[in-house]
């Protein structure tokens, strides 16, 4: 489904490589797992995959089902179904979320030439996806992320995954900023999502979130490319020693 | 202090190509008193200090310059509101076209006809209102509306309105030039809404006073549409009684050179007074919001709220002011401009002032000017909206700021549909 090939990518605004040929394969029906430390440059491939200014591909191919995804604009690359659940949702005064998520829904559909859906479908839709979530009438009311608690914005961001309903879905540390039961709600709301042929690229610096997320392949970045991969074991090797060990054996 | 010789002449040559109207014996006064302060005062130009941002040329030049007429089959902007429409064709009442002046609680008459009268309630207003609102700034263009307004609307509100009262201009000569001077003086505890809607000429300059009475309220609603080459200079003057309300909004989109002055007078104690202005410019676009809100009574709140979006070249500008005199205490003043340039071609200019000689207020001001936010954009991107629908989205989230301050609901999103309306007729 997603095939990343030889990636090399460099800051736009300084002479900085910060991805160094990533490779990575992610299969329908899949989850697989990035872990890494800080600055190994997780949030750099999701940031280039769904299409973010300020990086340059020097190198390298990202296609989604055979679509040449870094030829795409943002809006196009979400149209084909990729999504990035963001790792700090940005507020958005004045915009309501229930307007943000119909607009969304309906510019996606009408580039994949269906029907816009109605108010009424949608608000039909929307009610059934937030109530799982445990998103409240109110939350749906207010404009996009303003004022919402951490663990409120990463289950919009599940929210606006439900309602796109994406193919292939990239979690940027999505457990960042949660406690554990709000992780558990996030994580049901992905668990929930899962096969239908559906990928999941899940980033994470911490173990904990693969508890609740069970992933199939885990691999583990450092310094802008892929250092070793492996099954669901690995996550529990970092946890228990740290990156150094892993890090130390491939170098 | 004596005019320059070139002020001096270009007055003179503005005042040589108008004739004061027939007038009865108080209204003949009164603009004979405009006419001499005019004169004192000069026509505004290019080094004023308070047309420091806004070429007055076109607003003062002896004929007006050549306006296309601008023709288009949407519908008329508060069509759908049960309102009691008055209507003005390139600066003349249209009889036919407009209601019956009567109404609920309502006594309207038309400037022209009441302009032979010895006796009017308009005499402790007319001119009245405009000359207070000349201290301590000069607005000498009103002083000319009051002289040379060819017609205008008085109305007296006594009692219960049962629906707003709608002004609708119409242009039709490429070449009028409009001078119209509205009244409005609103009794103790009554209340209207006014709208107005409409292009008015190829160059307009309207002043409309307003008196609210004790308790009383006014509303005022106002769009500035779609005519590309308008030039106007308005002016408001409120006087505001004791537990007062006074709310005006004005949407502006389009239009050469546009330049609202509000002037606002806070004398009775506990009276709110809101001004709030939404604009969006498109390439040869200038529009001015100078607003002057001066406390002169205890407790009394105003607040300004100018938001204006700007591309292609275009200009803004706010000068806000409040004043707050001495004994005007527990004031709460609060004054707000911003706007988004959508490109590095158009400016925003704006000087926001504070004058304050009471100690127990609470005044606060703040300008900003800045680009789309790019974070959001791109968020709104990569959930598949548009690059272009998003920052129309982003554009109406940062207008909402003032149209939320139009109280009336329906008149709040009737105003939201023509931003909407006007970016995505823009939007390829």
């Amino acid at each position: 489904m997603l095939e990343i090939k030889g990636l090399n990518v460099k800051l736009e605004e300084e002479d900085k490589q910060i991805l160094k040929g990533v490779d990575l394969s992610v299969e329908a029906g899949t989850v697989h797992a990035i872990m890494g430390p800080n600055g190994s440059g997780k949030s750099t491939l999701s940031y280039v995959l769904s299409g973010r200014d300020g990086y340059v591909v020097t190198e390298g191919s990202a296609t989604l089902e055979g679509h040449d995804l870094l030829d795409l604009e943002p809006e196009e690359r979400a149209a084909i179904g990729l999504f990035l659940a963001f790792q700090y949702p940005v507020e958005i005064p004045g915009v309501g979320n229930m307007t943000f998520l119909r607009t969304a829904v309906n510019a996606q559909r009408k580039a994949r030439g269906l029907e816009e859906m109605n108010a009424t479908e949608f608000l039909k839709l929307i009610r059934q996806k937030a109530k799982e979530l445990q998103i409240d009438a109110d939350m749906l009311k207010r404009p996009v992320n303003v004022g919402f608690s951490g663990g409120e914005k990463k289950r919009n961001e599940i929210l606006q995954m439900a309602m796109l309903e994406p193919k292939m879905c990239i979690l940027d540390e999505t457990d960042s900023g949660l406690d554990v039961d709000a992780m558990k709600l996030v994580a049901d709301g992905v668990n929930a999502l899962r096969g239908a042929g559906r990928g999941f690229l899940v980033i994470t610096h911490y173990q904990r979130l693969l508890n609740h997320i069970q992933p199939d392949v885990v691999h583990i970045m450092s310094d802008g490319r892929i250092v070793k991969s492996g099954g669901p074991e690995l996550a529990l090797e970092v946890e228990e020693n740290g990156y150094g060990d892993i890090l130390s054996e491939v170098a | 202090m004596a005019l320059a010789q070139p002020k001096i002449t270009a007055t003179e040559e503005r005042l040589s190509a108008l004739r004061l109207p027939e007038s009865g014996v108080w209204l003949a006064r009164a603009r004979g008193a405009a006419q001499d302060r005019v004169r004192t005062m000069g026509l505004p130009a290019a080094r004023d200090e308070y047309w420091k941002f806004t070429p007055p040329g076109t607003l003062v030049q002896p004929e007006a310059p050549q306006a296309a007429v601008f023709r288009h089959d949407e519908a008329p902007v508060f069509d759908g509101i049960e309102r009691l429409k008055i209507v003005f064709v390139d600066g003349v009442f249209d009889a036919a076209a407009s209601d019956p002046l009567e109404g609920e609680g309502l006594q309207i008459e038309r400037l022209a006809d009441v302009a032979a009268q010895d006796i009017h309630w308009a005499r402790d207003l007319y001119g009245v209102l405009e000359t207070r609102g000349q201290t301590p700034v000069d607005r000498p263009l009103a002083a000319l509306n009051t002289a040379y307004a060819s017609d205008g609307i008085l109305i007296r509100v006594t009692g219960h309105v049962s629906k707003p009262v709608s002004l609708i201009y119409h242009h039709e000569s490429t070449s009028s030039d409009a001078i119209l001077h509205h009244v409005m003086k609103v009794e103790e505890g009554a209340s209207l809404t006014l709208l107005e809607n409409g292009p008015a000429a190829a160059r307009f300059n309207k002043v409309m006073e307003v008196d609210v009475a004790d308790s009383a309220a006014f509303h005022h609603v106002r769009a500035q549409g779609r005519d590309h080459e308008r030039r106007a200079a308005t002016h408001i003057f409120a006087r505001l009684g004791r537990e007062s309300t006074f709310k005006s909004f004005t949407l502006t989109v389009n239009g050469k050179m546009t330049r609202n002055e509000c002037v606002i007078e806070l004398t009775g104690d506990d009276a709110v007074a809101h001004v709030a202005g939404a604009a969006l410019g498109d390439g040869d676009f200038h529009g001015d919001d100078t607003v002057f809100v001066t406390h002169d009574a205890v407790n009394c709140e105003s607040r300004q709220v100018f938001k204006k979006v700007l591309r292609n070249g275009a200009t803004g500008v706010f000068q806000g002011k409040i004043l707050v005199k001495p004994g005007a205490q527990q004031t709460d003043g609060y004054q707000i401009s911003q706007s988004l340039l959508l490109d590095g071609d158009s400016q925003f200019l704006a000087k926001p002032e504070l004058e304050i000689y009471a100690d127990d207020v609470a005044c606060s001001h703040g300008s900003t000017s800045g680009a789309i936010d790019e974070d959001a954009l791109f968020y709104l991107r990569a959930r598949g909206i548009p690059g272009n629908v998003a920052t129309d989205l982003l554009t109406l989230a940062f207008l909402a700021q003032a149209v939320d301050e139009i109280e009336d609901e329906t008149l709040r999103t009737e105003m939201a549909a023509r931003l909407e309306g006007w970016l995505s007729r823009r939007s390829g």
